[in-house]
């Protein structure tokens, strides 16, 4: 089975122009313009972005445990609707995934959905408890590269110092979720004039940015791969231009909601505006939106976290908190942001791709063919997911943007349909 | 048909058509037969997810004196405690035929909610920390008898600014009635972040006692003290508490006024609370004139906007 891909801005290697991608039994066989070549089937990418595939680094699967919200088939195909080919699934599922036999359930889920290659992320503590280790060597041995205890920061320095030293050493990456839990603790939304108004108690950036600047110290300390998770304030956008200044082992990801909206569309009191980090203010988002510019953020990284309807149409302060994200990700970043065609599968594929340790993420000569079809012009309004979960801000929003075909080793995993 | 949800952006004539509707009925509570006709055959529902005693039956003598029926449901012994949804007990007493449904939850927002779902009209009795209108308007009658107009008056609210509601109502409609508002509290017991708030701030009782023309006392929640809000009762009395001697202090035709419960000792003295400043049993007779103003005012099919 050969496919090719002609015609379109093909992003590869630092570069883009236009080119003619063929791909043959799942890898990516040539690459350049007007491939004087037959295939069994020709996607006409004229006018679009043909790049590496989408990696998302943080995603909630919901599987095992919470399978009514989402599970790693629908999760997947919700994936590859939204361009991506490869997903780091969560591990504050139920159980959470503290030992090699969990991680290899969630492996082996993955690979018989095969919408998208899931890569399990582990545990820094057994059971997310925040005391003991989780079993790292086991975890590493079913594939596990990045671990987290991802929903709560590990709070405890003592603990999360012994984990740099022990992951450090085997080359793993600590991830953290930075929020201290006694600044945030009550709180539901951004701590800010928002909040004070609303009577609603807040989650002061300072949760985030006393997490993420006694952790650099660790780093420094431990010498550990240190990844921040969904970095939402302009403090620690800036804590992290520092580190990567000084030469740490530091890298990071922004969620496209923060880069998008701010702590104002919590006074529509609507649950979809609820997630941790929360939104914030207009200046954190202009400083998100500089950072993931300039590099100092690597990565975009959605954050999906699937919710049924009746568990959000609660009151505000009683709702779950996360929102859904794969399948608006892209569209919401070339909305908001403005990125040119190198850096935006800079941020969307090859960085995270590289964090996941597989050097994932490219798209080359003799690589998987693991390919997005981006159309960066088409303006197209939300109004229904692949995903099982419909927890969206972006529900009925214009956005600018579509998938028109995902392709996971070779597959056609999406293809838009034709209107 | 209207909500009744929040004073934050509450028209000042529209605050004070409200307010001169109120007066009318506090003429009619004072009849031999103190109900009038107006709401006859209409079903006003009152729906207290969370605990009260005053609120609600200001509500429900409110309603009666217009001769609605009332539909009641409060959460202690409800389906709620078998574990059914806000949504479906609100729909569930909707299905009973209600006109009109007011709406108290210790969660913000969740009047707003009821509203969407069940597109009846909703008045808030309370959300969480964040609005209590029906609170504010009486306390702006209760003023506005006493000195004949609120514009002008130095206001200073003191106490748990942060997690109070009657603070947040009461700062909207005496500012946008002309109210010069002064909030006074350890930085502890006030929000985070007062950008945006018509407000000035003093961090001690003393430092405004002299000044003002009504000191509007907030109920300090006991278990608050010692915990990580302040250090303890006495010291809480020490800065904040309005005792004897303070209230002496105060100009001669300055009021003291607190929506209640009061906690006598701590943020009031038995003296003051039973002294001729005392406003506190004529706030809560307002209430249900208030309250029969804002129903009448809801379910009156002339108001074509939301009052706010």
């Amino acid at each position: 089975m050969t496919i090719l891909l002609s015609g379109g801005l093909v992003v590869s290697g630092g570069d883009a122009s236009i080119s003619d991608v063929l791909i043959d039994g799942g890898r990516v066989a040539l690459i350049g313009p007007d491939l004087p070549v037959e295939a069994d089937e020709v996607i006409d990418c004229a006018g679009r972005w043909v790049g590496p595939g989408f990696v998302d680094l943080h995603v909630h699967l919901r599987e095992p445990g919470q399978e009514w919200k989402e599970d790693i088939a629908s999760g997947t195909r919700a994936a590859a609707a939204g361009g991506y080919t490869t997903v780091v699934a969560m591990p504050n599922t139920a159980p959470p995934i503290d030992a090699g036999h969990l991680a290899r359930y969630v492996v082996d889920r993955g690979a018989e959905a095969g919408s998208a290659r899931v890569l399990p992320a582990g545990c820094i503590t057994l059971g997310r408890a925040g005391v003991g280790l989780a079993h790292f060597d086991d975890l590493r041995e079913a594939g596990v590269h990045l671990f987290t205890d991802d929903g709560d920061a590990v709070a405890d320095a003592g603990v999360l110092r012994r984990a740099m030293e022990y992951l450090g050493e085997i080359g793993a990456v600590v991830a953290q979720h930075a929020e201290d839990p006694g600044l945030a603790r009550g709180g539901h939304m951004h701590e800010g004039a928002v909040s004070a108004r609303l009577g609603l108690a807040g989650l002061p950036s300072l949760a985030e940015e006393a997490i993420v600047a006694r952790d650099l110290l660790l780093v420094e300390l431990t010498g550990c791969s240190y990844h921040v998770q969904h970095v939402s304030t302009a403090g620690a956008v800036a804590l992290v231009a520092e580190a990567k200044q000084a030469g740490l082992p530091v890298t990071a990801e922004v969620a496209p909601h923060h880069v998008a909206l701010d702590h104002t569309l919590v006074e529509s009191m609507d649950p979809v505006a609820k997630m941790y980090p929360p939104l914030r203010t207009p200046g954190d988002v202009a400083a998100l939106q500089q950072g993931l510019i300039d590099g100092t953020i690597d990565c975009v990284a959605t954050d999906h976290a699937p919710h049924s309807a009746h568990e959000k149409d609660v009151p505000f302060e009683e709702a779950p908190r996360g929102i859904i994200g794969l399948e608006t990700a892209a569209a919401v970043i070339n909305t908001c942001v403005s990125l040119e065609p190198v850096t935006f599968f800079e941020r969307m594929s090859v960085a995270p791709g590289a964090i996941t340790g597989q050097r994932l993420g490219q798209l080359s000569v003799g690589g998987p063919a693991d390919i997005v079809v981006f159309d960066p012009e088409a303006e197209w309004t939300p109004s229904a997911f692949v995903s099982r979960s419909a927890n969206s801000p972006w529900l009925g929003r214009p956005l600018r943007g579509t998938v028109v075909a995902t392709l996971y080793a070779g597959a056609v995993t999406h293809r838009k349909s034709s209107p | 048909m209207t909500d009744f949800l929040t004073t934050d952006g509450l028209e000042r004539v529209r605050a004070e058509q409200l307010l001169d509707l109120a007066q009318g009925f506090v003429e009619v509570l004072e009849r031999p037969v103190p109900k009038v006709p107006a709401l006859r055959g209409k079903t006003v529902a009152l729906l207290f997810f969370e605990n009260s005693t005053r609120t609600r039956m200001s509500f429900e003598k409110a309603a009666k004196a217009l001769s609605a029926d009332t539909l009641n449901f409060s959460a202690g012994g409800s389906s709620l405690s078998k574990g059914e949804s806000l949504k479906d007990t609100t729909m569930t007493i909707k299905a009973m035929g209600p006109h009109l449904m007011v709406v108290r939850h210790s969660a913000v927002g969740a009047p707003w909610r009821v509203s969407e779902w069940t597109g009846l009209p909703v008045v808030n009795a309370g959300d969480g920390a964040h609005q209590h209108p029906t609170q504010a308007l009486l306390d702006a009658l209760t003023a506005r008898q006493r000195f004949g107009t609120v514009d002008g008056l130095r206001v200073a609210i003191v106490g748990d600014v942060r997690h109070s509601r009657v603070a947040r109502s009461n700062v909207a409609l005496f500012s946008t009635l002309g109210a010069a508002v002064t909030l006074v509290a350890p930085r502890t017991l006030l929000p985070a972040d007062l950008d945006g708030w018509p407000v000035d701030v003093a961090h001690g009782i003393d430092d405004v006692l002299e000044d003002v023309d009504i000191v509007y006392l907030l109920r300090i929640q006991q278990e608050r003290g010692g915990g990580e809000v302040f250090p303890s009762i006495s010291e809480y009395v020490g800065r904040f508490g309005l005792t004897r001697e303070r209230a002496r202090r105060m100009k001669p035709e300055a009021v003291v006024m607190h929506p209640g419960p009061m906690n006598r000792g701590v943020e009031i003295s038995p003296a003051v609370a039973d002294g001729t400043r005392s406003l506190v049993t004529t706030q809560v007779g307002n209430g249900i004139a208030v309250r029969m103003a804002v129903l009448l005012d809801c379910l009156s099919s002339q108001a074509k906007s939301s009052i706010a």
